[in-house]
């Protein structure tokens, strides 16, 4: 990291004094260079007019720097994903870091170019942000949090309650792909993949499907922690209705299908980043395949199940074989199987 | 994916279903052994998929679901003391012991450490050389060479910080426990293959003999197990006992004699005590006096000693195919995988647990 006079992270740093500005004006404001930034106020003024969605998220991923992306870009997309999901277009982050003392200062900076990268990507602007610093062992290297603001689409009517039945449930590509890699990351689990984390944006899919499709979207949502499988159950939760899915029509890659099955995990459960579930009109859900094949991440999209009045509050997997099963309910955290 | 998607084809699958069907005409029980067939049965939908002849019973083949709370109690004791680190596979955090689960010892401070492989549990002891390194070492045949191996590196390393708590069990006495109940429903076994991969198939053939019982060593694919219930219930129908070997790409006859060979080193039998089942004589491999300085139990004196709690839980009866889970009072009222009461609700190997996911609805 440039123009530091230190190789690490200390109290210091989070103690508002000259540390704080230098780490600040040398590294975040020279890298997320805005008005806002520069202008060094308490609060950032926006002029807003129309329909916004708010969100926030906090990351807390370890190991903090993995394939594919950083804790950075991380926390850029995984903001963008909620606005994008309930239909908005993202405009301003507020970026919060909390960081553990002890941090190497060339790992905040490859985070905090990444998170400059993830902005410049997606046109956002970190307008606001906070840093606080806290003893070792009080944290986990950096925790950091964002909030978004997003306009919402005008066509936008995304509400689970607008789910029917007969209402088709797309994939927008493979699943699992982030939480196994980030498992073979971790300590003591180090195995050989050449996998990479999905972590994108996804607002440019979602306002495309919502341009071309309207109100026949019904319903986005973004498969993170619990994966899949947690999305559709709060549908069904929510909904009362039921869902059923067809295993035939996951699209899995053979090295995320190998990860799990040697790690015992089922990667319906597994977290991910850069993925979406699309519910809507049966009618319009093959010209939706398309739009999602057309993106330039979407190869692998499938429409993998509907929605359904039998077995309320419940999702029945019909399997490879022909046989059926309802699935379950992740139950707190995820842990692998033995044998 | 190659080794896989074979064993997952539906018109293999289709062709052994009507085998099934052609040769069943009369009730029959079959016990899969081992968890991983549990797993493998109700992941593909298969228990529906079977003639309403066939009723399978899920055995006692589920590791955590075996171990005594009093071990489970133990190993929180020591994963409490500041000194330890205690490592152990990722399915054991949740399983309640007497008091709490080592999940909740977690969450008091515990440093407890989920890994894939002892061995990994040996190089943190090397890494940590102020702290004990405790490997609880629990499973079936299928893991005590590895946490035999365990030991061995320490040994020949000189290391004296590295121990294990043994907790494991053995398949052989388990059948031979479930069939000498009087009450036993069971006519037949899918044994458990990646345990005979080990162990090879000697074992059995005594057990086939005195019992009068068809035992198929048996894979965890559907079509594995679908090939392993057909040759069980063409052996039923024509009245026949053998033991036959469904589960030919993996096991040997004589199973892996270096593998063996390390268990024997290493561990001794003893009787051993199953959680919700009882004490089995002679099933339980405890580390041997030659290697008594790499024994837990040893090590650490005053260990805390809590007496098995009688549960509600009904997971023997469970286990011996006397009930199905949901003729238990408790399931899933009072026992859920969120608050179990007893073990096979807790792992996703556990009848219990299975039946649960299942049969929501």
């Amino acid at each position: 990291m440039p123009f530091q006079d230190f190789d690490t992270i200390t109290l210091g740093h989070g103690g508002g004094g000259k540390l704080t500005q230098k780490l600040l004006e040398k590294g975040v404001f020279s890298l997320l260079n805005n008005d806002w930034l520069n202008s060094q106020g308490d609060a950032a003024n926006l002029f807003l007019n129309g329909e916004y969605a708010f969100s926030t998220d906090s990351f807390v991923v370890s190991p903090i720097i993995f394939p594919g992306g950083t804790i950075g870009d991380l926390a850029v997309n995984g903001t963008i994903n909620d606005l994008a999901v309930s239909g908005a277009a993202p405009i301003y982050l507020s970026l919060s870091f909390i960081l553990e003392e002890g941090l190497p200062m060339n790992q905040f900076w490859e985070i905090l170019v990444s998170i400059r990268d993830a902005c410049i990507r997606t046109g956002v602007k970190v307008v606001t942000g906070d840093t606080k610093v806290v003893e070792k062992g009080k944290g986990d290297k950096i925790f950091i949090n964002t909030t978004g603001i997003g306009k919402i689409h005008p066509k936008a009517r995304l509400s689970m309650k607008n789910i029917r039945s007969g209402d088709k449930i797309l994939l927008s590509g493979a699943p699992a792909r982030h939480g196994v890699t980030i498992m073979s990351k971790r300590q003591g689990l180090e195995f050989e993949t050449t996998l990479t984390s999905d972590t994108r944006p996804l607002h440019e899919i979602c306002q495309q499907l919502l341009d071309e499709f309207g109100n026949s979207v019904r319903f986005m949502r973004d498969p993170t922690r619990g994966g899949v499988a947690t999305v559709l159950h709060d549908v069904v939760r929510q909904t009362g209705l039921g869902i059923e899915i067809h295993e035939n029509s996951l699209p899995l890659e053979n090295e995320v299908a190998g990860a799990c099955e040697m790690l015992g995990l089922d990667p319906l459960f597994v977290a991910n980043e850069g993925l979406f579930v699309c519910i809507v009109n049966h009618e319009i859900s093959e010209n939706c395949l398309r739009t999602l094949h057309s993106w330039e991440n979407g190869s692998q999209a499938s429409i993998i199940g509907e929605i359904v009045d039998e077995h309320p509050g419940g999702v029945l997997l019909h399997s490879k074989i022909g046989g059926k099963r309802m699935l379950p309910q992740a139950s707190g955290e995820l842990l692998p199987r033995i044998c | 994916m190659k080794y896989l998607d074979e064993f997952r084809n539906a018109e293999l699958v289709d062709k052994l279903l009507s085998k099934i069907r052609k040769t069943v005409t009369r009730g029959w029980n079959i016990m899969e052994v081992c968890g991983g067939q549990t797993h493998g049965l109700v992941r593909h939908g298969i228990l529906d998929m079977l003639p309403p002849q066939i009723r399978m019973i899920h055995g006692p083949g589920c590791p955590v679901c075996v171990t005594p709370a009093a071990l489970i109690d133990m190993a929180i004791d020591l994963s409490l003391r500041p000194e330890v680190i205690l490592c152990t596979y990722g399915d054991m955090l949740r399983v309640p012991g007497n008091t709490i689960s080592m999940q909740q010892a977690r969450a008091k401070g515990a440093d407890i450490r989920i890994l894939y492989s002892p061995l990994e549990a040996v190089q943190i002891a090397v890494n940590n050389p102020g702290k004990e390194v405790v490997f609880f070492a629990v499973g079936f045949e299928t893991t005590a060479p590895a946490n035999a191996l365990s030991v061995l590196h320490a040994y020949k390393a000189g290391l004296s910080n590295y121990s294990i708590l043994s907790a494991h069990v053995m398949v052989p006495p388990a059948i031979e426990a479930i069939m000498s109940d009087p009450e036993t429903a069971i006519n037949g076994f899918l044994a458990a293959g990646h345990v005979c991969t080990v162990m090879g198939l000697s074992e059995y053939e005594p057990l086939v003999k005195r019992w009068k019982v068809p035992i198929v060593v048996t894979g965890f694919e559907p079509v594995d197990l679908l090939e392993g219930i057909w040759m069980v219930v063409s052996q039923l129908e024509k009245g026949e006992y053998k033991l036959e070997n469904q589960y030919r790409r993996v096991v040997e006859k004589d199973g892996n004699r270096k593998a063996i060979e390390l268990v024997r080193d290493v561990f001794e039998h003893r009787s051993r005590e199953w959680r919700g089942i009882g004490e089995i004589p002679l099933s339980g491999l405890f580390v041997r006096d030659k290697f008594r300085d790499y024994d837990a139990l040893i090590k650490f004196d005053n260990l805390v000693k809590h007496a098995e709690s009688q549960y509600d839980c009904r997971s023997g009866d469970v286990m011996k195919g006397k009930i199905k889970p949901p003729e238990c009072p408790h399931f899933g009222t009072k026992c859920t995988p969120e608050f179990p009461l007893g073990a096979p609700m807790v792992s996703s190997e556990g009848a219990c647990a299975a039946y649960f996911q299942y049969a929501q609805k």
